[in-house]
């Protein structure tokens, strides 16, 4: 078994891993090995080669492989150890990493600081439980995203999608492109799960349909998929039998929800948030254990990578001052709650003393679509902010800053809360 | 024109076990089966429980060979390594009424030859079992009946029949048989094959194949069974095989830990007309969910991977196992209406088939060179950190992971592939390795297997099946344009 030690042991090279080692090297960490499973570095952004990636990081619209290509460039010339195509098999509460791959065989890495960025993965047909048989060409909408753009090859030509996720829009979009008949994208909920933009350009602007409030019901065919049974839902989002319609098609993708990939995680003790799927972290993006963080899918699920990369820099700076032994903790630490119309927040609690910082920022998800609310931050029963926001939804992320100066006067112990009211609701 | 002593049809559980049985004496055995991997209908698709034998009649057949079956499975699956647990089962009762067929249930497993059966309850019941349902009272507890993968023994079978002699002969369909004076001539889709003996275990097929040669004595029914299979984090929920109490309107829902440490819930029990309907239905899936919470009641579909149906191959006449030489056609032997307790009776089947045969004739010498063994796979997820050095220092194959949920290395899928009975499609390298079994279901290492089969086999990868062909799972090159664009960018 090889032995390695290193101050900084990133897992994942997408690009949360990558802005992560990248702002812990600019933080003065010597020592930092990126371990990727792919052949490349850059992740799932490697197969994403339609454009609309770094509106925010870089003012301009570019692919996911030119996205990751910048990120990739400035970890070569930082000169960080990358091991390409190397699994991590177990990492262990006290920072050790095995990982395995052809040159090196096993290895065992010892590290100062972990940081986790492995990503998510596509919830399945089984995970959704879809009646019927069990014929080739059914799969999630990311493995077709693989076979297109990274092997060359096309899955079917008459594709259904189930889940308006944004990843099932983009390859509504990437299979009619190729010539493939898209009969329509379907979506269990009265809602879209994927951004605005992505309904227009990828569906509205191909009239390809979108039928929100309809699941597959049945997939039918032995060997290959011949069609399926869709039906509508209702309230309680129950198929409604006498909607039940017949649709020929060769291919149904699945883009129905992505799942934080926290094996590794949990095995090493870290806890996880039920709501996200992913570590509890502090604003450090800190897990329950000190010296492991967590940044990127893997915490939770995003919408835009401008946001994982944001997210990153946190991760890879605070593991700087983790190893640098430069961070101060409150005795006791304050909960972050998701409150009304909140499905989670992340960080999920405040736990660092620094009076450098400006503010904190707050990471959420509304829970349904609203027009016309405010974003209510109250702490100890006592509404500290309220800022407006026109519209929310599921789909995109909300980001509000949490000013450093309340976050000081702070008791430990204490509660902050977040709610999403109507304008005019709470006044009463 | 290929020329045999003895034709199986099958390859299930008990062609595999057949032939393997067959393989340790010298005579020629060819087996086909028509589909591109053994084990690709009910023996795939099952509870996989090796039964202690207290459940059928000591008259029948299938009560006989059961003790018989369950009494060779150590040996069986040390020969052919092939993971096996006798983790007992209990049959659980909820009301006082329910113990007086636990009572009878263990009077009928004492006359089948078992010594050790125990009704069990209060506190002993609880130290057995601590996290199944309060209003358990009692249950029958048989500590010999075991788990075991159902396709992995059949393929284990299969290989060591294979490397002991016998042809075994894939996506082969049997189209039509004469009997001719004293052979058989057999049509099927990849030609003609000539034998002296037929040995009919077509799983729910049996009963065609046997009107090609005229029998029509019997029928098989298919009756599906549905499951649901959860993630290796629920896997210690239960420590046994727990069955329910059989009613007159149900069997009862099973809850078991499966022998790779998953949890398994079903099957319910419905007869269907088709002979291939392994779909599964909303209706089947809630009563199995529904019946496993009367064992197991904080069960929820949180953790399910994933959900399958099988059909048993059940006659319903007799409900009982045919295996006989036919009276009508000579050396012709049904092996028919195998359904539970077949997985567990499986080895006794193939000491019989052999004993029948030698009844009706067939000589038998014992061959020269049988090897009773299976070499043994290597299971990467199993070894220490310690044994994975020393396994990629001697083949840097088994350093690239290429199954990220149940950590299968190319190495192993390489082996699976090349194997006696070669792998070639994405289900035969997940039945051999688990790639793909995992949480994620393939979503990330089929596009990796698929590649590396094409890579073995030089196929190209619009040929690459999820099962065989008509399986296929892509359809053609993406445009060219677009190929080129991903390879500048490299």
């Amino acid at each position: 078994m090889n032995r390695l030690d290193y101050n900084l042991v990133v897992i994942g090279g997408g690009p949360a891993g990558l802005a992560a080692a990248y702002e812990a090297k600019e933080e003065g960490v010597e020592d930092i090995l990126i371990i990727e499973r792919d052949f490349e570095l850059g992740g799932i952004l490697q197969q994403c080669i339609h454009n609309g990636f770094g509106l925010h990081e870089f003012k301009e619209e570019l692919t996911g492989p030119e996205y990751a290509d910048r990120f990739i460039k400035m970890v070569v010339e930082k000169k960080i150890d990358v091991k390409l195509n190397t699994m991590v098999l177990e990492v262990t509460d006290d920072k050790r990493v095995y990982a395995v791959n052809k040159d090196d065989g096993m290895l065992e890495i010892q590290a100062q600081a972990v940081i986790l960025a492995m990503g998510c993965r596509e919830r399945t047909r089984e995970a959704i439980n879809i009646p019927g048989t069990r014929p080739a060409g059914v799969m999630t909408a990311g493995t077709a995203q693989r076979y297109v753009n990274m092997e060359g090859y096309l899955p079917g030509k008459e594709v259904v999608i189930l889940g308006s996720g944004d990843i099932g829009l983009i390859m509504a979009r990437r299979m009619h492109l190729e010539g493939a008949e898209v009969e329509a994208v379907l979506e269990l909920l009265p809602y879209s799960g994927g951004l605005p933009r992505n309904i227009v350009q990828c569906l509205d602007d191909f009239e390809i349909p979108l039928k929100l409030s309809h699941t597959v019901v049945e997939i039918h065919g032995k060997e290959r998929l011949e069609g399926i049974t869709v039906a509508q839902v209702d309230d309680n989002l129950k198929p409604i039998k006498e909607t039940e319609e017949y649709i020929k098609c060769d291919t149904l993708l699945l883009s129905v929800g992505l799942i934080p990939e926290n094996e590794l995680s949990e095995e090493a003790g870290v806890k996880l948030d039920n709501k996200t799927g992913g570590p509890l972290v502090n604003e450090n993006r800190e897990t329950n254990i000190p010296g492991i963080f967590a940044c990127g899918n893997v915490l939770h699920v995003h919408d835009l990578v401008d946001y994982v990369t944001q997210e990153s820099r946190i991760a890879g700076k605070s593991a700087a001052k983790y190893i640098i032994g430069n961070v101060d903790r409150r005795k006791e630490e304050i909960n972050l709650t998701a409150g009304e119309n909140v499905s989670y927040i992340v960080p999920q609690k405040l736990e660092i003393k620094d009076n450098e910082r400006k503010r904190v920022d707050l990471y959420m998800r509304g829970s349904k679509p609203m027009e016309q609310v405010k974003v209510v931050i109250s702490a100890g029963g006592e509404e500290i902010m309220s800022l407006k926001e026109r519209h929310v939804e599921p789909a995109e992320m909300l980001v509000k800053p949490l000013p450093q100066n309340f976050i000081k006067d702070l008791a430990d112990g204490s509660e902050v809360r977040v709610d999403i009211v109507r304008e005019g609701e709470d006044d009463e | 024109m290929q020329e045999t002593d003895i034709l199986i049809i099958g390859g299930g559980v008990t062609g595999t076990a057949i032939a393997r049985e067959l393989s340790r004496y010298d005579v020629d055995v060819i087996l086909v089966e028509k589909e591109a991997d053994v084990a690709s209908e009910t023996s795939k698709a099952n509870s996989g429980i090796i039964h202690a034998g207290y459940n059928a009649d000591p008259e029948k057949l299938k009560g006989r060979l059961n003790v018989r079956g369950n009494e060779l499975f150590d040996q069986v699956a040390k020969e052919l390594n092939v993971p096996f647990k006798r983790i007992g089962s209990l049959v659980v009762a909820e009301k006082k009424e329910e113990i007086k067929i636990l009572k009878e249930l263990k009077k009928k497993g004492e006359e089948n030859g078992l010594s050790n059966l125990e009704i069990v309850q209060g506190e002993r019941l609880d130290e057995l079992e601590p996290n199944i349902n309060q209003d358990i009272i009692a249950a029958l507890y048989a500590p010999t009946a075991g788990i075991i993968c159902p396709y992995e023994l059949t393929i284990a079978q299969a290989e060591n029949a294979a490397k002991n002699g016998v042809e075994v002969l894939l996506e082969t369909e049997v189209l039509d048989i004469k009997v001719k004076t004293d052979y058989k001539l057999v049509k099927t889709n990849q030609g003609k094959i000539k034998t002296g003996y037929v040995i009919n275990a077509a799983g729910v097929y049996a009963d065609k194949i046997a009107q090609m040669v005229g029998i029509d004595e019997f029928e098989i029914t298919p009756r599906r069974g549905e499951y649901y299979l959860f993630d290796k984090e629920k896997g210690s929920e239960v420590n046994h095989v727990i069955f329910q109490v059989p009613t007159k309107v149900s069997k009862g829902i099973l809850v078991t830990p499966t022998v790779d440490g998953n949890l398994l819930i079903g099957p319910n029990a419905e007869v269907i007309d088709k002979k291939d309907d392994v779909a599964t239905t909303s209706n089947g899936l809630n009563e199995v969910i529904n019946g496993a919470q009367k064992t197991l009641s904080d069960l929820s579909l949180r953790g399910v991977i994933t959900e399958f149906a099988g059909l048993r191959a059940a006659e319903v006449e007799s409900g009982d196992f045919i295996i006989e030489a036919s009276k009508q056609v000579e050396d012709f032997i049904n092996v028919a209406g195998i359904q539970s307790p077949g997985l567990s009776c499986a080895p006794a089947i193939g000491e019989f088939v052999v004993g029948l045969l030698e009844k009706e004739g067939l000589e038998l010498k014992d061959k020269k060179y049988f090897d009773p063994y299976r070499q043994e796979p290597i299971r990467f997820r199993e070894l220490t950190h310690q044994e994975r050095a020393e396994l990629i220092a001697e083949d840097d194959r088994y350093g690239q992971v290429i199954c990220r949920c149940e950590t299968v290395t190319e190495g192993e899928i390489v082996d699976a592939i090349h194997r006696p009975i070669t792998a070639k499609t994405l289900g035969a390298i997940k039945r051999r390795t688990r790639a793909g079994m995992g949480r994620c279901q393939g979503g990330f290492c089929s596009p990796r297997v698929a590649e590396i089969i094409s890579r073995e086999l030089e196929i190209p990868m619009t040929e690459i099946t999820k099962e065989g062909s008509g399986f296929e799972i892509l359809c053609e090159p993406a445009k060219q344009s677009l190929q080129a664009e991903v390879v500048d960018y490299e």
